[in-house]
């Protein structure tokens, strides 16, 4: 076997999720050649599953009246609990109502401001002026001053996945689905391309160009239980780690949704506590009001999630068929019309997987991993560190928009405002750049995926089975590196990592390897995705604070002193667990501060 | 007591030389909450690695995942065990190539489905980034939502008559995706260019009506309002378009 095929563009970009489509498409306007590659048709992106809306400062809605970028920035950068990058988040606030209009003019069909007055389940009251009707309209996410949340209906993803890939379509652009990329090309400066893999067919091809794009989204799937998409493995930040010359910044910042839904973890969007939703212990009691009185359920979410184990330990959850522990989430009084238009999807999914119907029952939940905030480090344009001609985007990158904590409905925004603001750098790059070719560089690395597969499938490095390294990582990944965090469990859990990662590398295929063969498939990613979780549970063992997400029990404390910074964690060759370095973290726009919920203001223990 | 279940699965790489179609049987006790998601993924990993098939989100929202089970095309993910004989047929969704196994290729054919009914946004404004969005009726927003849930799984492909014998037939999920921009007031095409795409055999006039593809969108679009809805507007086109003198095909 060699490459079967070559393919030659100005730009790669891997992934066809929001973020990559939407840098492909800035790219191409500049009359650039542009591939995406994905695994699987774009339309099906992780970001298609989003629910419940994309924050933007339109201030149309009565409750949204005078909103503006700067108040938006300020609930995202308390919302990170100071860490993420102020001047990102600066871009981001300014540019991402230019997104939404543009968005509208695309085709997406955001629900709209009726004039008149409201009351909401929540017990609000408000007036819809006359004079915005029409306009787009917003509705309530957790920590945010304003009502900024954009939807339709509870598909906000899907419609925007949609719309975005219509403009792909009219434009043309290339799109080779089913192709997986598993390695980059680089000659330890530049970034030449990938090698990939064909899902359909099992052969390997290589992609050259001038520029390439990460945007391949989260890394959920390293956890056992998550509401991400089982296609979500991180794999676009392995294979930059991978090169030990691109670091992966703040891996141990991984969120916890409040409500996924147990025993098969999908999400109920936060959606259904922005409508007015509760949260009921075993009692029937509606505790979240007696940690944080003023924003309740609404609190960021890594404050809600705390909550709720906190609450669940102090011996109020609920025991049931659907999990050991969990908690209700009550949406009954927002009325059956309320919960069957409004909150359909997770009305069926409800419905579909617990046979529940949420307008008549409770559903159960608990809190899952949601979201990496950790990803591919890149400066404000989006250039990765470490190699030129490299760039990530959306989940995968660590732009640094969400520091500790990502507030709900930031991320959406985040995938079209970065693939419109890094996709134009990377127009500007590649318009200034001039291809390298260097065949025995590439012929070389082909090889090396070459000879990792022929290993696999001859067993000759040993004859470990993947998918059962791939859950005792999931199960490590829940024990020792979930919400609560202390040094002598995330210690055993890297421990536990790094034992598996050497089990990893002696894979050895139970079937034949042949064509576009899964088990290989699984087996390719498993060293990579060891790495990952490496990653995120050394640094939150050697971050000795608590910060946003990242909880430790021993050290409760954000320590600005001597945590103010970001940690970059490099793979060096032959490693077996990744080097930490630190950056400083700037606050040029809003200094460190309380965030005004959570545990700085922590209230009495619950009632009964 | 469990029930023992088996399953009875379509075998077949294309791709590896020699392979030949077959059936072939796994059985397992059933548990709680078993879904064809489950199912599937144990089998895989626990009896046989080769297998193919798709999922991405396993929450009936990405549509990935359609395939025949027990003769009826359904989102596998979604399709829970316990509603099913204990004997499960499980084949891949016919109309669309097969890639293996179970796994068919939905990501081309509806690809070349946008590309063909050019299902975009057709508009001569330019965007200005610095005005405000143009208003629209609440209540039109939702009406255009309606067909653009459609998650484009194949299931209304795999069922209907004139798919099957028509390669280029567009199918239900084509003429509702067409009616969505139809009623978009952004789209400024006029019946005239709809018909120029869909006014044809291939399109709205190669629908049959007999329906086999409304019951069956796990999405519940409700099709039959939009198929009817999409021909109607065409019939009348092309009526127009007669009396202008215009040749029609
Ligand atoms: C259930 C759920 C609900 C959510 N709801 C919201 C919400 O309401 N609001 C909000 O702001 N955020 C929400 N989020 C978060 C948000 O949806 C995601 O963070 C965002 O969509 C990620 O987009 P992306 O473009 O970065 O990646 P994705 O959409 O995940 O796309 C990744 C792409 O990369 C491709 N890919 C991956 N690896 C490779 C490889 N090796 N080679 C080639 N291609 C590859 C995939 O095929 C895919 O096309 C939600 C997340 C979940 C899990
Ligand atoms: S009603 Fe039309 S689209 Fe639906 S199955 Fe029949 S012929 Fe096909
Ligand atoms: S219309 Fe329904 S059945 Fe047809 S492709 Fe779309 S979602 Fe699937
Ligand atoms: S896996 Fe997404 S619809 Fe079944």
């Amino acid at each position: 076997m060699s490459a079967k095929h070559t393919h030659i563009s100005d730009v790669l970009v891997v992934g066809a999720g929001l973020a990559a489509e939407r840098s492909a498409i800035e790219a191409a306007e500049q009359g650039l050649s542009v591939i995406i590659l994905s695994l699987i048709p774009p339309r099906r992106s992780h970001s298609t599953a989003a629910q419940g809306g994309m924050q933007a400062s339109l201030g149309n809605v009565a409750m949204g009246l005078g909103d503006n970028p700067r108040i938006h920035l300020e609930d995202t950068i308390k919302g990170s609990d100071w860490g993420c990058d102020q001047e990102v988040a600066k871009a981001f606030c300014d540019t991402v109502p230019i997104m939404i209009r543009q968005l509208d003019a695309w085709g997406v069909p955001w629900n709209r401001v009726t004039a008149g007055k409201k009351k909401y389940a929540s017990g609000v009251e408000t007036e819809d002026l006359k004079e915005k009707e029409g306009l787009i309209t917003a509705r309530d996410f957790g920590g945010v001053a304003k009502w900024r949340c954009c939807y339709t209906a509870d598909g906000t993803g899907h419609t925007v996945m949609f719309v975005v890939d219509t403009v792909v379509c009219k434009m043309g652009i290339t799109v080779h689905d089913r192709m997986e990329a598993i390695s980059l090309i680089h000659d330890g400066e530049t970034c030449l391309g990938v090698v990939a893999r064909d899902l359909r067919t099992g052969d390997l091809n290589v992609y050259l160009a001038k520029s390439t794009v990460i945007g391949t989204g989260g890394a959920g799937r390293i956890y056992a239980a998550s509401t991400n998409a089982v296609i979500c493995e991180g794999t676009g930040g392995a294979i930059c780690l991978n090169t030990g010359l691109v670091p992966l910044g703040n891996m141990e910042a991984v969120q916890f949704h409040p409500t996924g839904m147990p025993p098969v973890w999908i999400l109920m969007t936060e959606g259904a506590r922005g409508d007015g939703g509760y949260l009921l212990d075993k009692n029937m009691h509606r505790f979240m009001p007696d940690y944080e009185p003023k924003k309740k359920e609404l609190a960021s979410r890594d404050v809600v999630s705390r909550r709720m184990i906190q609450h669940i330990r102090a011996g109020y959850g609920i025991q049931s068929k659907y999990a050991p522990q969990h908690l209700w989430l009550d949406i009954r009084h927002l009325g059956r019309k309320w919960v069957w238009n409004n909150l359909r999807e997770i009305s069926n999914i409800a419905m579909n997987f617990n046979g529940l119907d949420p307008a008549k029952d409770l559903v159960p939940v608990l809190p899952t991993q949601h979201y990496t905030m950790g990803g591919i480090r890149t400066n404000k344009n989006g250039f990765a560190y470490g190699l030129k001609g490299l760039f990530a985007i959306g989940e995968a990158a660590c732009w640094d928009l969400h520091g500790f904590n990502r507030l709900g409905g930031n991320s959406l925004a985040e995938t079209v405002t970065a693939g419109f603001l890094v996709g134009k750098e990377v127009a500007k790059y590649t318009l200034g750049a001039t291809q390298k070719f260097d065949y025995k560089l590439v012929e070389g690395f082909v090889k090396q995926e070459e000879e990792r597969i022929n290993n696999l499938i001859s067993g000759r490095n040993g004859k470990e089975n993947a998918y059962e390294i791939k859950e005792a990582m999931g199960q490590a990944m829940m024990d020792h590196v979930h919400i609560f965090r202390t040094g002598p469990a995330l210690q055993e859990g890297v421990t536990k990592l790094q034992e598996l990662y050497r089990r990893s590398l002696k894979i050895g295929l139970r079937s034949s390897g042949q064509g576009a063969n899964p088990e290989l498939a699984q087996a390719l990613r498993m060293p990579g995705m060891i790495r990952m979780a490496l990653c995120v549970a050394y640094g939150a063992l050697m971050r000795t604070e608590s910060s946003g997400s990242h909880s430790r029990e021993d050290f409760p404390k954000r320590d600005d002193v001597n945590w103010l910074k970001r940690t970059l964690a490099y793979w060096k060759p032959g490693a077996d667990l990744p080097t930490l370095d630190y950056e400083p973290v700037a606050t040029p726009h809003m200094p460190p501060g309380d965030r005004g919920y959570g545990e700085a203001t922590a209230g009495p223990k619950a009632a009964k | 007591m469990a029930r023992q279940l088996t399953f009875s699965i379509f075998r077949y790489n294309p791709n590896k030389p020699g392979d030949k179609p077959r059936m072939q049987e796994y059985s397992f006790e059933e548990f709680e909450g078993l879904t064809m998601f489950v199912a599937l993924n144990k089998i895989r990993e626990e009896m046989d690695p080769t297998l193919m098939f798709d999922f991405v989100c396993r929450a009936a929202i990405c549509g990935s995942c359609a395939m025949m089970i027990n003769g009826r095309p359904r989102l596998a993910c979604k399709t829970m065990t316990i509603n099913l004989p204990s004997r499960i047929t499980v084949m891949p969704l016919p109309v669309f190539k097969l890639i293996g196994d179970l796994s068919v290729d939905t990501g081309t054919w509806f690809r070349n489905l946008q590309v063909k009914t050019e299902s975009w946004i057709h508009t001569n404004k330019k965007f200005d980034p610095n005005a405000l969005e143009v208003r629209m009726e609440n209540k039109i927003a939702e009406q255009i939502y309606e067909p653009e849930r459609c998650v484009e799984c194949g299931c209304c492909v795999a069922t209907c008559v004139t798919a099957n014998i028509r390669e280029d037939f567009i199918g239900a999920t084509g003429i509702n995706r067409v009616s969505r921009f139809m009623m978009d007031p952004r789209d400024e095409r006029s019946d005239a260019e709809y018909y120029e795409v869909v006014g044809n055999e291939d399109g709205a006039f190669g629908c049959v009506g007999l329906m086999a593809c409304a019951d069956l969108c796990p999405m519940e679009i409700p099709l039959q309002t939009q198929l009817a809805y999409a021909r109607r507007k065409m019939a009348a086109a092309g009526l127009k378009l007669q009396f202008a003198g215009v040749k029609i095909s």
